[in-house]
Formats: C-alpha cells, structure tokens, sequence
C-alpha cells in the first residue's frame, strides 16, 4: 500500500509549523507520531497535499511542573509517558493508560498530541483527559487559545480544532496527594481498540469519596465525561448499591455503535462493567 | 513530486539517497537499498515483520515515511550478527530453543527483542510477552520465542539459561 504522493515539510519551529499550516489552508496536514494519519493515507482515506512533520520541533516534547499543573508538550510519546518519573508520580493514571494503548512498536512513536487531538472516539487519551479536567493549548493563525478538553469532542473527528490550528501541549491540573485512579479497558487482543473503557480518578476522605471524575471511552460519537454518574458518588462509601447507581447514570448517556466489537447493548453494558472495574481498583489505591 | 535527500547510518554503514516523501521506510530499504530482512507482512501497523530499530526505538517500518528516518541510526536484523561474525544472543537463542519454524516473523522478532532486553535486561516471562505484543508468529504459539529470548537474556548477563519446567 502506497499513500498518494505529498510535499513534505520539516519545520524546527511551533512558529514555522503554524505559518505553514495557514498558508497551506486545506491543503496541508500536521504528521505527530503518525500512527493514525499514515494507515489512513496509505488506504488513500487521507490524501494531503502536504504534510507538515512536527517531529523536528524540540519545544514540543517532554513534560514539565507549573505551578499545580503538569504540562506535557504534543509531541512527547505514549513510551515517554511511561517512562517518566514525574508523571509517574503525580498523574500514574497516564502510565497506566498508555500501557494500554497499541502495542510497544505503536508507542515509540504515538503521541499524546496525536492522541487527543485526532477526534478518533477510540483513542483512550481524550476520556483520560475529560476526567482529569485537562486544557488543550492551541495555536492558529489567530494566535494561541485554551481549550477545556470536556469541551473539545464535537463528533467522531470533528473537534473544536479549526483549520491551520496546531495542538501544542496538554494542561492537567495535578490531582490530589493520595488519590485513586484506574483505567480499565475491555479488548479483544493487545492493539485493539477498546470495546468499552473507563476513567476514574477519585479521593476519599473518611471511608467517603470526597471527588470522583469518570471519563467514558468508544462507548459513543466522542468521549463521555460522565458527570452524573460521579456525582451519585460523592459521599458515598463506594457501596453496591450506589454503585449500582452511578452505573446505570454512566450507562445511560453511552450511545455505542454496532461494530464488530459487539452490539450497541453489549458494548454500554461492559463500560458499566468497566466502570465497576475501575472505581473498586481506584478505591483500593486511594489513601484517607 | 520533487524528491528528498536523505542520509541514514543502516547496520554501522551511511546511506545517502533521494526518496519520494511518500516512500515508506520499509519500501526503502527493501526496494531501494536491497536490505530485505525486515519483511512486509499485514502493512497496517499490527505484525511487526517490518519491525526496525530506529534512533533506539523499535519501530514498524511500514509506518514510517523514509524522509522521517532521515538523520536516523537504524538497525535490522542484517546489523544483528557481532563484529567477529558470530550469531548476536538472540539468533543463538531463537536456533538453539526452536523459536522460529517458517521464519517469516523472525527478523521482526529478533529485532524488538534485540531493544527490549537493551532495556530490560532480565526481563520475566510476563514481561517478554508483553514487550513482543506488537509481532505476531503464526506458527510457532511463541512459547520457544519466548524461550528464546530468555536464552538470549541468560548469555548476555553471563548466566547459565535454565528452562523453566513445563
């Protein structure tokens, strides 16, 4: 399989990306890690004129502290993620989602950036992100803008990025000392996407849940943030039947495709699975 | 569409050629420099065959355009052998344990194994499953693979290699 033929742009620069990028309008495509762009052009699904490579710009990787966030440049690598100590720290939720994407060969290369700003409601990074609460920085010809990542999904590949935009670094408030966390994914086999998955990231206080996020992964159009279902939470002490509960709230605004991961009912019901899943194990990790 | 220059080190020696943007890595090699280890199996990012190590990266070639690679140190499995011609651990391993039968993915192998044992040196089980997730063996139901790879682990740390019972 062969992509069509493009004009191939290597800039150094975030600025030089983006000038590129309005220039070239429609006609141009920003390449991250590339695992998703190129099975796509080498099906000829995706057949950009010209491809602008972001893999040359340095100030685009790594992760770094500010303040009560941790922002991680668009470039850096589901294996950078894994090995870093400071995510590993303070965000381990990361670590252990990435560990769950593709397979290592895919992970060397496959970017955070690539990840979350794709639209591809199987990727597993945007439903991290919604239940972190994480920002988008974006840069455009009109100058640079935040975007709420809970406000980012419009549609399967439809996002609130415009033409000639660039995602350049994620912004994820640090969750507090002490919490739980747990991705859990249902797969057919390493390298699938998920047939249902689910975030949470939760503390407790007293025996009770003080804050709990859940984010909703391939259970619908885009991500979910399943904001009801965490609020049924709050307070609790994680028992059946409030889980039982906040379960069939989360379940409630999933709305799955039929695919060859399952039909539509199936698929709802192994997110609540997930989900069960997820809030035991995030239970078990946090401290208070 | 105009061609690129790239320069790449393959296997120690420095390649320097034009490449069209929209040729794959693995094309590349294969086709152009007549380095035909890495093998095209699924061409959709899942076997592995076409695996390469790249900048210390193990990475499938098929998903990779040439002019990314360029500036890159890459190995293949035609890089695997040591200096003196003697097999590298792991060819020794995959002949000595009967971790290949038609071979096709054997290069692929070899070649992510050759990465995941620079970083894990003495990887378990579990973990060497894992770390060849992304090659697939249709023949062999990986257990000599796996095998293999320990074998290949135990010489390089200067180890006598112990199968575990069965």
């Amino acid at each position: 399989m062969i992509p069509g033929a493009f004009a191939y742009h290597r800039p150094t620069s975030i600025k030089d990306a983006v000038g590129l990028l309005a220039k070239l309008g429609d006609d141009g495509r920003a390449l991250a890690g590339g695992h998703s762009l190129i099975p796509m052009m080498k099906l000829r699904l995706a057949t950009p004129a010209n491809l602008v490579d972001l893999g040359g710009i340095a100030e685009l990787k790594g992760a770094r502290a500010d303040g009560n966030d941790i922002v991680i440049g668009a470039m850096t690598t589901q294996h950078d993620l894994i090995g870093s100590d400071l995510l590993g720290t303070k965000i381990p939720i990361l670590r252990e989602t990435s560990l769950q994407i593709a397979d290592p060969q895919v992970r060397y290369l496959g970017t955070l950036g690539g990840n979350v700003a794709n639209g591809d409601p199987g990727n597993d990074m945007p439903a991290v992100m919604m239940c972190l609460g994480a920002t988008f920085h974006v840069i455009g010809a009109k100058g640079e803008r935040r975007i709420a990542a809970r406000e980012f999904y419009q549609g399967a590949y439809f996002t609130a990025l415009e033409t000639g935009d660039v995602l350049t670094a994620i912004r994820i408030p640090v969750p507090a000392a002490g919490h739980g966390y747990a991705y859990e994914k249902l797969k057919r086999k390493i390298g699938d996407y998920a047939t249902a998955a689910a975030a949470v990231v939760l503390t407790m206080t007293g025996g009770k849940v003080g804050t709990c996020s859940i984010g909703l992964t391939n259970v619908a159009e885009t991500p979910l943030w399943a904001q009801d279902a965490a609020k049924i939470l709050v307070g609790s002490s994680l028992d059946a039947a409030t889980v039982k509960k906040a379960v069939a709230a989360a379940e409630a605004i999933t709305a799955p495709a039929a695919d060859a991961r399952g039909p539509a009912h199936y698929r709802t019901k192994m997110a609540g699975v997930m989900l069960t899943r997820a809030l035991a194990r995030a239970k078990a990790r946090a401290r208070g | 569409m105009a061609k690129s220059q790239v320069t790449m080190k393959v296997n120690g020696k420095i390649i320097e050629a034009l490449v069209e943007p929209r040729t794959l890595l693995i094309h590349f090699l294969r086709d152009q420099q007549n380095i035909t280890g890495p093998h095209i199996g699924c061409e959709t990012s899942h076997c592995g065959a076409c695996t390469v190590d790249l900048d210390g990266k193990s990475v499938k070639s098929c998903t990779v355009f040439a002019v990314q690679a360029n500036g890159a140190d890459i190995r293949t499995i035609e890089g695997m052998a040591n200096a003196d011609g003697t097999l590298h651990a792991l060819q020794e391993g995959f002949r000595e344990m009967h971790g290949l039968q038609c071979g096709f993915c054997t290069p692929g192998m070899i070649t992510r194994a050759y990465r995941l044992l620079q970083e894990n040196k003495n990887p378990s089980e579990e973990e060497i499953r894992y770390g060849i997730s992304g090659n697939l063996c249709r023949c062999t139901g990986y257990q000599n693979i796996v095998k293999a790879i320990q074998f290949a682990a135990a010489k390089l740390n200067g180890v006598p290699f112990q199968e575990a019972a069965e």
